[in-house]
């Protein structure tokens, strides 16, 4: 007996990623105006619980093949199933680590005391991302879209003023109509195929007839022009900049997995339900971002506008090695995916360290004078801008190596190739501009304010933990990118998905839906 | 005149102005216009079951024929997910119009519609203090 309520209680750590942030940002609503402490201490805590219980789903995941979690125990095409494989274990430690680094930065910086509810909404935050890492059900992941939304627009308003408040408009009326595009793309596989699980969707989309065939494409790509939205690819990326470089940079930095989530999902989605269909789209439109992007970085005048066009550029980078939908694309995609997350993290960590110490002009990049603990600022931008613009030594090199690699066969090699180093060196030139303004110039004519605090050196520590863990990424490179060419492999092979979801790999034909007149 | 014709026309007409509206430079046709867009989603969403009457949704003695359940549970939850949205954004409009004193979506001040003689930090004192008076708190 207490075998099984121990096997049962393994099964449902699966389930661990979305109810532990929903119970911690409960327990820190409760703490959060008398005992703020207690309230930061659940919320650092409930990350670090996150980590571990990821690093477990992790190693869980690396053994076996694709693990249903029947919620309330309904069978899978019926109830909604979670799904742990190894591409929603990866997503899940980066996303535990960077949330991590956030909450423990923001505590450090008092971010958490501009108003009450950080912690709870941060929790709440992480719940949605983990959520939409883990379903296997589409109008799941919609509800989980809305969660992560709906906390976003809370931690983006965070600490409020006027900029705040109009980018904060936008983005949540950019969001609202990403949403109702989600739910027309939904309503249209739904109405083709009778399905919202996404195996038995696969499975389905293969039997529909050709005229049906037409219509679940299409749905298809309104669902993919919505990921899209999330991730800022090219034409639907002009609500990102102004969003993330107004809000603090610390929420910044932990937006940076909101645009991976959108890229997690093509991957999750397309080569399993859709097909190559996009294919022909989506490279264009991310070699666009890319080019965008980091020219954008060269035109930004602040620093927060460098990082989220920085952020913009290695999401484009990110996307053209999905794009190439093969298994060396997707590994070299999966290699350099929290890469590019931590790094753009990284930064806007960085720059909100620059904003306080120097305590004059803001994020602006200009000269300033001499501050204390600007040496440790400097090296932290620096290397913040190396893994950025994919530099060696850090590992921002090895993934942009891999995508050039697995981009090598393809008719487009050219352009790829072309795109992606030539940005490389305008990434470089636009921070090098940055770093050299705002550290080597000097300029006194604005005078320090008096009653400035001395900058706190302990609030650079998890600007080190992430320098770290890309040293890390860097280091283990092998180990890594054995893991993620594994992940790709299990990702491109439907069958098995579909097996260990389904329990068969031909789900039954259509009846309760083919009753059209 | 089919239910086919009429849903669909419904749906049409709905996408129809919250396109035009969202489109709009001032927040509140782009909320109304968001508004409309998702009861057009609504209505979609109600209609991929298929429309069938007089079905019941449920198992039933009598029935012989039944309609899909599942889409009326989605646009319930797509109701419950918009309706907070919109309480939302406009919350937010009205908090951003009167800490800018623009209602403008881009956060510029239109001079033509925006008269602010100038002074703009007046102007949202002079806003909020209202603001206040509505709330019928004293003022400090």
């Amino acid at each position: 007996m207490s075998l099984s309520i121990s096997d049962n209680l393994a099964a449902s750590l699966i389930a661990a990623p979305i109810m532990l942030p929903s119970l911690a940002g409960t327990m820190a609503l409760i703490f959060r105006r008398r005992r703020r402490m207690v309230a930061a201490g659940i919320s650092i805590g409930s990350t670090v619980l996150q980590v571990l219980i990821a690093v477990a789903l992790l190693m869980r995941a690396s053994q076996s093949n694709p693990t249903p979690y029947a919620m309330g125990d309904w069978p899978a095409p019926f109830g909604i199933v979670l799904v742990l494989d190894q591409l929603a274990a990866w997503m899940l430690l980066l996303t535990s680590v960077v949330g991590f680094a956030v909450a423990a930065h923001a505590a450090l910086t008092k971010l958490d005391r501009k108003g009450w509810n950080f912690h709870p909404i941060f929790q709440f935050q992480l719940l949605g991302i983990n959520g939409a890492f883990l379903t296997g059900d589409l109008f799941n992941l919609f509800v989980f879209f809305e969660v992560l939304l709906i906390a976003s627009y809370g931690l983006i308003l965070h600490g409020q003023g006027a900029r705040r408040l109009t980018s904060g408009v936008q983005y949540v009326v950019v969001n609202l109509t990403g949403s109702t595009l989600f739910l027309v793309g939904l309503g249209i596989l739904y109405g083709v195929t009778g399905t919202l699980n996404m195996a038995d969707m696969a499975a389905r989309g293969a039997q529909l007839a050709q005229g049906d065939r037409g219509l679940f494409l299409a749905g298809g790509l309104v669902l993919i022009a919505v990921f899209a939205l999330k991730a800022a690819l090219l034409p639907l990326h002009l609500w990102l900049p102004r969003a993330y470089s107004s809000t603090a940079p610390a929420v910044a930095a932990l937006f940076a997995i909101m645009t991976k989530v959108g890229a997690y999902s093509i991957i999750r989605t397309t080569p399993l339900i859709f097909g190559d269909v996009a294919e022909p789209i989506l490279l264009p439109a991310a070699l666009g971002t890319i080019i965008l992007g980091f020219a954008g970085m060269l035109a930004a005048r602040g620093l927060r506008d460098l990082a989220a066009f920085g952020l913009i550029g290695s999401t484009g980078t990110l996307l053209v090695a999905i794009a190439l939908f093969d298994g060396d694309g997707l590994a070299a995609a999966l290699y350099y995916l929290p890469h590019t997350t931590i790094a753009a993290a990284f930064l806007f960590l960085t720059v909100d360290l620059i904003v306080r110490w120097r305590g004059v002009e803001g994020d602006a990049i200009v000269p300033t004078p001499r501050f204390a603990g600007a040496s440790l600022l400097a090296f932290l931008f620096l290397a913040s801008g190396v893994a950025l613009a994919g530099l060696p030594p850090l590992s921002g090199f090895f993934g942009k190596l891999l995508i050039l690699d697995a981009a090598l066969a393809r008719p487009y090699a050219a352009w790829i190739w072309g795109v992606i180093l030539v940005t490389s060196l305008i990434a470089v030139i636009a921070l090098a501009r940055a770093g050299s303004t705002v550290f080597w110039k000097h300029d006194d004519t604005p005078e320090l304010p008096e009653d400035r605090d001395p900058p706190r050196l302990v609030q650079a520590l998890p600007c080190l933990f992430l320098l770290a863990l890309l040293i890390g990424l860097t280091v283990f490179a092998g180990p890594a990118t054995r893991y993620t060419q594994r992940t790709a492999a299990q990702v491109l092979d439907k069958p098995l998905y579909l097996r260990s979801v389904l329990g068969t790999a031909s789900p039954p034909s259509l009846t309760a839906q083919g009753d059209a007149p | 005149m089919s239910m086919e014709f009429l849903i669909a026309s419904a749906i049409g007409a709905l996408t129809w102005a919250g396109i035009y509206l969202s489109l709009r430079g001032r927040t509140f046709p782009v909320v109304l216009g968001v508004t409309m867009l998702s009861y057009a989603i609504n209505l979609f969403l109600f209609a991929i079951g298929r429309l069938k009457v007089g079905a019941p949704p449920i198992f039933s003695e009598e029935a012989a024929t039944y309609t899909d359940p599942l889409p009326q549970a989605l646009v319930l939850t797509a109701i419950v997910i918009s309706f907070g949205m919109s309480a939302l954004v406009v919350v937010l409009s009205l908090r951003t119009f009167l800490e800018t004193g623009t209602d403008q979506v881009d956060g510029e001040p239109d001079p033509a519609i925006d008269p602010l003689d100038g002074d703009r930090d007046e102007w949202i004192k002079r806003r909020n203090a209202h603001r206040i008076d509505m709330l019928g708190e004293t003022r400090p």
